[in-house]
């Protein structure tokens, strides 16, 4: 059961869970990241460290937000891989104060 | 961009083969700076608690070990193996070979409770029985009677609920996982049935992560137990259950709410979540009979609840007892040691004296500069914080030429240590395959360093 991303992400990529999976599993767009399911190794690390808390364990996914699954393999298998902490995307921090973390 | 560094590659070296070592060596290898970097290991296997920590059933979690082996084929990268720094040679010996050091050998001791009867007989520390089951050299000759019925773990962090689920689950189903084999022959006759997780204070302040609880729910013959009155929160605890970043708690709660009606009486086992318990007495005479708790409540504001102990007392008669209330580091011959937290004192990974000023070359990174927390990936952006402390010191770390892996090698096998490499290593890593191809198991690990060196090269070729 890996990490998935879901729409928290978008337009903030802060990028703080690149920083601590153990594995490289995130890929990037330019605007937000994905998991890898077959890379991750279903840690946790990343879920506290968003900090939009972007990121649920597949088993721990809402169901309104089931849809991010299957895009999440998608992305992962198009895009390549970020294995260091990026800048956040200008805006994140607005987009931050908007979801009210 | 660093000066101008006449002297060759830096040579760093970095004592402790375990995730936050790998990660410190890959921070350095990948930077702009050119590196190379000989990593130092007690044991002649690397990977730290990935190998010898992580629960045999998680094979998932140990594929960790697949970055760490990539990470060892870098160019630039050197593994010495049976070497215990501070023992065969000091931190200061290395530094006439290396421009510096990063400390990385994490948190080996054991945090006790500091109660009477902790050195009974049946009562152990969670530490041992995870080295045990996973093989490790350091454990290999430990004895575990788990002959009694009733098990009580002490402590509420995810190391508990790796040997509660350890001593839970059928033993057919830790079999075929890497677990060693001396452990599967005592748990195989195992007779515990009840397994207690006994903590402090309560289930919002437990340090669980939630797949880890949840899969309490799906052992087969072993009922997961939570009491109703345990799951009602004071103020304090219900403002940390609303706090958004903290969202485990949250999915914590409800899993042990699912277990408040588990119980079914018909599984041959349960394992039970207690809070609000803190252990007075482990009692007995010659060995563990029961734990006298004293009931608790919390005070404190939202995230500093501390647990204050009521006149309210419980005891829990039980024959075997693991404590997993955190672990220290050690300190190491010549470098500062703060004896309190169990640490290295550090300033953003850079090692510091009592007043504050650094260490000349002496760097420190994961358990043993920020102290038992954290999971796998936490040493990975922590080594890559220590190493950019390092790599700001580089103009005068580089004040004249090293000989490295090398030359340290030589002082090694000059003064007659029996130092290992990489290659030695993947001699026994292959050994341990194929040992455990009959049996089954991904691996059968060899659980003592003298029948590990007999896999390697033999010394001085």
């Amino acid at each position: 059961m890996p990490a998935i991303v879901t729409d928290n992400c978008n337009a903030c990529r802060f990028t703080e869970c690149v920083a601590v999976c153990p594995v490289e599993c995130f890929h990037a767009d330019d605007d937000m990241v994905y998991v890898d399911r077959d890379t991750c190794i279903d840690c946790c690390a990343c879920i506290p460290a968003c900090p939009v808390q972007a990121i649920y364990m597949e088993g721990e996914l809402p169901e309104d937000k089931r849809q991010w699954v299957s895009i999440n393999t998608q992305k992962a298998a198009e895009l390549p891989a970020i294995t260091g902490k990026h800048q956040p995307l200008p805006g994140a921090e607005e987009k931050r104060s908007v979801l009210g973390y | 961009m660093p000066g101008n560094h006449q002297n060759g590659p830096l040579r760093v070296a970095i004592i402790g083969a375990g995730p936050s070592g790998f990660y410190a060596a890959e921070a350095l290898l990948r930077s702009q700076v050119p590196v190379e970097v000989t990593v130092v290991e007690r044991l002649p296997s690397p990977h730290g608690l990935v190998r010898s920590g992580v629960a045999p059933d998680h094979p998932k979690l140990k594929q960790a070990a697949i970055v760490f082996e990539r990470i060892a084929q870098s160019e630039g990268f050197c593994f010495i193996g049976n070497v215990t720094v501070g023992k065969a040679i000091t931190v200061q010996e290395i530094l006439t070979t290396h421009h510096c050091v990063i400390l990385a050998y994490g948190a080996s001791e054991d945090q006790r409770i500091g109660i009477p009867g902790e050195d009974l007989a049946g009562c152990h520390a969670a530490k041992e029985f995870v080295g045990w089951y996973n093989g490790h050299p350091d454990y290999g000759d430990c004895h575990f009677d788990l002959s009694g019925e009733t098990a009580v773990i002490i402590g509420q962090g995810n190391v508990a609920l790796d040997v509660a689920r350890i001593l839970s689950k059928p033993v057919d189903e830790l079999r075929t996982t890497d677990i060693a084999s001396h452990a599967i022959e005592v748990l195989a006759e195992s007779r515990i049935r009840e397994i207690h997780v006994v903590g402090r204070r309560g289930p919002a302040q437990a340090k669980f992560t939630s797949p880890e609880l949840r899969e309490f729910g799906t052992i087969p013959g072993c009922d997961p137990v939570a009491l109703e009155s345990d799951l009602a929160l004071n103020e304090a605890s219900q403002a940390e259950t609303s706090d958004r970043m903290s969202r485990t708690i949250t999915t914590n709660l409800d899993i042990l709410g699912g277990y408040t009606t588990r119980r079914t009486e018909l599984a041959g086992k349960s394992c039970h979540f207690q809070f609000f318990l803190a252990p007075q007495a482990i009692l007995g005479t010659d060995r563990v009979t029961g734990v006298r708790f004293a009931r608790t409540t919390l005070t404190g504001p939202a995230f500093g609840q501390r647990a204050i102990v009521t006149d309210n007392e419980w005891t829990l008669p039980c024959q075997f007892i693991l404590r997993s209330v955190g672990y220290r580091g050690a300190p190491i011959e010549g470098v500062p040691f703060d004896s309190r937290r169990g640490l290295l004192p550090n300033d953003s990974g850079r090692v510091v004296h009592e007043d504050g000023r650094p260490v000349n070359a002496v760097y420190a990174t994961g358990w043993i500069k920020r102290g038992p927390s954290g999971i796998i990936g936490t040493n990975r952006a922590d080594s890559a914080a220590t190493v950019e402390a390092l790599l700001a010191d580089v103009d005068s770390l580089m004040n004249g030429p090293r000989e490295g892996a090398d030359g340290l090698w030589n002082l090694l096998t000059d003064r007659g240590v029996r130092a290992t490499t990489l290659s030695d290593w993947r001699r026994i890593d292959a050994a341990e395959i194929e040992r455990g191809k009959p049996l089954g198991k991904p691996r059968d690990k060899i659980a003592c360093v003298n029948e590990m060196l007999g896999f390697c090269e033999p010394a001085n070729g």
